[in-house]
């Protein structure tokens, strides 16, 4: 273990903490944009900082194949690499492999995959995603798991929640580094309450310093994914953070963070900014429009809204609920708060009747929430 | 404007100066660079960075081409908004209007007819008229700016040559006609590559009332050797006390030989392609002769004068692109990063190798002010070319 996280304030099952890691100290929730290749795509760590980011996220998949992990060991770690001062997190490399590789094939012994370089048969074993993370250096480092769109039905889904408990063993196994990095386990099991419970108890037992959900974010439908994350938040220990891999959108990251969730990364703010796309708080503005061609206003009159330290402060001050409506309210003028957002937040215990132009209760109230 | 030469600085026609424009507080000592931008802004640094990572005011001129704003923005709407300085929000920088660059806005002299000048742009062939000119210009209330020129290369015949010079006069005098508000204008000179052609126009233009000089149609394809006497032939007929700005002339050498001819004002693109081709400058800043130990060696692709970031000789180099620099990216960032960067696609590549070329130019010019300032020009520029021939001769024979 090579982490501290001591919750600073609550409400019902929002927390604001305190997430003290080798290299930073962070306050959640926070928001950990995505460094793909060793870099934020064309800021550099002063901007990055000027920003107020806390943790950067690097992928394993992409910085194995370039500059290798081998060559970023032999220089000193990925922060003397890149010299980034503060904290990093990297995911397994499992992900990218599954998703950009459409021969990628996973068997027990790893995920198989045709190397990008040379087309030869190549194999990452979760010992090998860990000895690479090891390398790399992050303070934050994740198990390689078998994660599976939650679009797929059927026993696939079993067959991966039970596989990743597997692994995490392997992983553990593996972990040269736990003083320096500390190892995440990732929640799998798809839609299924049953399945996903099964995982976070075979995770919790093996007291892991922090643990992910994962498995969401890839389309699944948003009543589905709250009920998961709440379900989730629920069962995972109080003391320890929880991580949602891949939310996301600011709304999401509103709700999860009221259901009791203190981390996220998405490659959303980022991409979305190459294509034009500035985030505000009423929503987006697609500045390559025709309509924005003679508008001289800035993008955002209140720049200086942050959407992570706004969720700090916001619970550690007590006013967690007000910010809520505010945000909703900003983003949604004419009370069309969406159904799933509601019960959401039904479940988190926060009132947003103000924001709604008509409240709906469907929310199955049982114990698993 | 105000444009003074220091008296008793300068060393045959080299000629130290000071600047100083509306917008910057700061006086601005000449010889100076000016920053090449594309629709205002160096291609690779944004505005933050502008003004935090690169030293001031030496990094407060910028030229750009208002030919850049023909797609994109409109005009009316830079009016609207204050122009240029206002819409950037760099109101202590200096903005100079040339309408030339050679990335793109390239003169096409085939095209170019009594109307007007043409260009050879992304969007397509452009050709623009004074008139048209003049009002792009004013929406965008830059310090100072260039009147529109006919510019040819140095190979074209008499009589193209000649018709140059007399449509570059005639768009000066519309220019200066259609100059409502009274802003700052260089007046352009051209002639190409005949002496007789420059001394006309220098002559004609110095009659002019206008605030400095642009000397064009150089970087188009003439010899160093040729245009020395081009240079002085047009700057020994311009005033002492007003400023010179010339285009084009980018490398080291050749920034040298306008500053011997009696040149303020530079702007080429020369950072611009280094940069993209990931070439970083690491000539020394300091010339002692014999000090040849220290620059880096040609294995990489370099020549003394600068490195190819993009060599696999760096994948592990973790030293600083220059060691004795100060500029952002040396102090935080490694050769090794950086060749990663490149290797891998990523924009802060870019982002971080114009800062230190931009910086480590700017320096170039601060040495080139010095020397001027103790006396010593015609020796720094002896020995820098030396030197450079030496190193050459040294990476040959080892290659």
């Amino acid at each position: 273990m090579a982490l501290k996280f001591e919750v600073l304030g609550r409400f019902n099952r929002a927390r604001a903490a305190q997430l003290t890691l080798p290299h930073y100290l962070c306050q959640t929730p926070l928001f950990m944009p995505v460094g793909t290749q060793g870099t934020i795509k064309g800021l550099t760590k002063n901007q990055l900082e000027e920003i107020g980011c806390q943790i950067i996220l690097g992928n394993t998949y992409h910085l194995a194949l370039r500059p290798t992990s081998e060559l970023i060991d032999e220089l000193g770690g990925l922060h003397k690499f890149m010299n980034w001062p503060r904290a990093l997190l990297t995911d397994s490399g499992g992900f990218q492999m599954v998703s950009l590789l459409h021969l990628a094939d996973i068997t027990e012994k790893g995920v198989t995959f045709q190397s990008p370089v040379d087309g030869k048969p190549m194999l990452l074993t979760p010992e090998e995603s860990i000895q690479i993370q090891n390398r790399i250096g992050a303070d934050i480092i994740m198990a390689l798991d078998d994660v599976v769109r939650t679009t797929i039905t059927g026993p696939r889904i079993e067959e991966a929640m039970y596989r990743t408990l597997r692994w995490i063993d392997r992983c553990i196994a593996a972990h040269k580094r736990p003083n320096e990095q500390n190892l995440f386990g990732i929640v799998q099991g798809g839609l299924d309450p049953v399945l996903r419970d099964i995982c976070v108890r075979g995770l919790v037992e093996r007291n892991l310093p922090g643990y992910a959900i994962g498995g969401l974010a890839g389309g699944e439908d948003k009543d589905s994914f709250w009920r998961v994350v709440a379900q989730c938040t629920a069962a995972l220990p109080e003391d320890k953070p929880r991580y949602v891999m891949g939310v996301g959108y600011p709304l999401d990251i509103v709700v999860c963070s009221a259901l009791g969730a203190d981390m996220y990364d998405c490659v959303y703010p980022t991409r979305t900014a190459r294509f034009g796309t500035a985030l505000v708080p009423e929503g987006v503005l697609k500045l390559k429009h025709q309509a924005m061609a003679n508008d001289i206003r800035p993008i955002d009159p209140m720049c200086e809204c942050m959407l992570s330290r706004d969720l700090h402060s916001s619970i550690v001050e007590g006013r967690f609920p007000e910010f809520v409506c505010k945000f909703l309210q900003t983003m949604f003028p004419k009370g069309d708060v969406p159904e799933w957002v509601c019960n959401a937040m039904e479940v988190a215990g926060i009132d947003i009747s103000s924001c709604c132009r008509e409240m709906r209760f469907d929310v199955d109230k049982s114990s698993t929430l | 404007m105000k444009f003074a030469v220091k008296k008793g600085w300068s060393n045959g026609r080299a000629r130290s100066g000071v600047l100083q424009l509306g917008s910057c507080p700061f006086p601005i000592q000449t010889p100076a660079l000016l920053l090449t931008t594309r629709k205002g802004l160096p291609p690779f640094t944004s505005p933050d960075l502008l003004t935090s990572s690169l030293p001031s005011p030496d990094s407060h001129l910028l030229q750009f081409s208002p030919l850049h704003f023909l797609e994109g923005i409109s005009p009316k709407t830079i009016s609207n908004i204050g122009g240029l300085h206002q819409m950037l929000s760099l109101h202590q920088h200096i903005f100079a209007a040339v309408p030339r660059d050679s990335i793109i806005a390239l003169p096409e002299h085939d095209s170019t007819n009594k109307y007007g000048a043409s260009f050879q742009t992304p969007g397509g062939r452009l050709l623009i008229k004074p008139a048209e000119y003049v009002e792009l210009v004013s929406s965008m209330k830059p310090d100072f700016w260039v009147t529109l020129a006919d510019e040819v290369p140095a190979w074209v015949s008499n009589k193209r040559n000649r018709t140059s010079v007399d449509r570059t006069l005639r768009w000066l005098d519309d220019c200066l006609s259609l100059n409502k508000e009274s802003t700052t204008i260089f007046g352009s000179i051209v002639g190409g590559s005949s002496i007789e052609e420059r001394h006309r126009c220098a002559q004609e233009v110095a009659q002019r009332n206008v605030s400095g000089y642009w000397i064009g149609g150089f970087g188009l394809g003439e010899s160093m050797d040729e245009r020395a006497a081009l240079l002085t032939a047009v700057t020994d007929n311009l005033p002492e006390d007003m400023p010179r700005h010339v285009s084009g002339l980018g490398l080291p050498e050749e920034v040298l030989q306008g500053v011997a001819a009696g040149i303020d004002l530079f702007d080429s693109t020369y950072v611009y392609h280094l940069t993209l081709g990931g070439f970083a400058l690491t000539f020394p800043l300091e010339r002692n002769k014999g000090e040849n130990a220290d620059y880096q060696l040609s294995d990489s692709g370099g020549d003394g004068m600068k490195i190819n970031l993009k060599a696999t000789v760096y994948r592990k180099d973790t030293s600083p692109i220059v060691e004795s620099c100060i500029c952002f990216t040396c102090q935080n960032h490694t050769k090794a990063y950086l060749n990663h960067l490149f290797n891998v696609h990523e924009m802060l590549a870019q982002t971080l190798l114009e800062i230190h070329n931009t910086h480590h130019y700017l320096g170039f010019f601060c040495s080139i002010r010095k020397a001027i300032e103790e006396g010593k020009f015609e020796q720094f520029r002896r020995n820098f070319v030396e030197s450079r021939r030496d190193r050459l001769f040294a990476a040959a024979s080892s290659a």
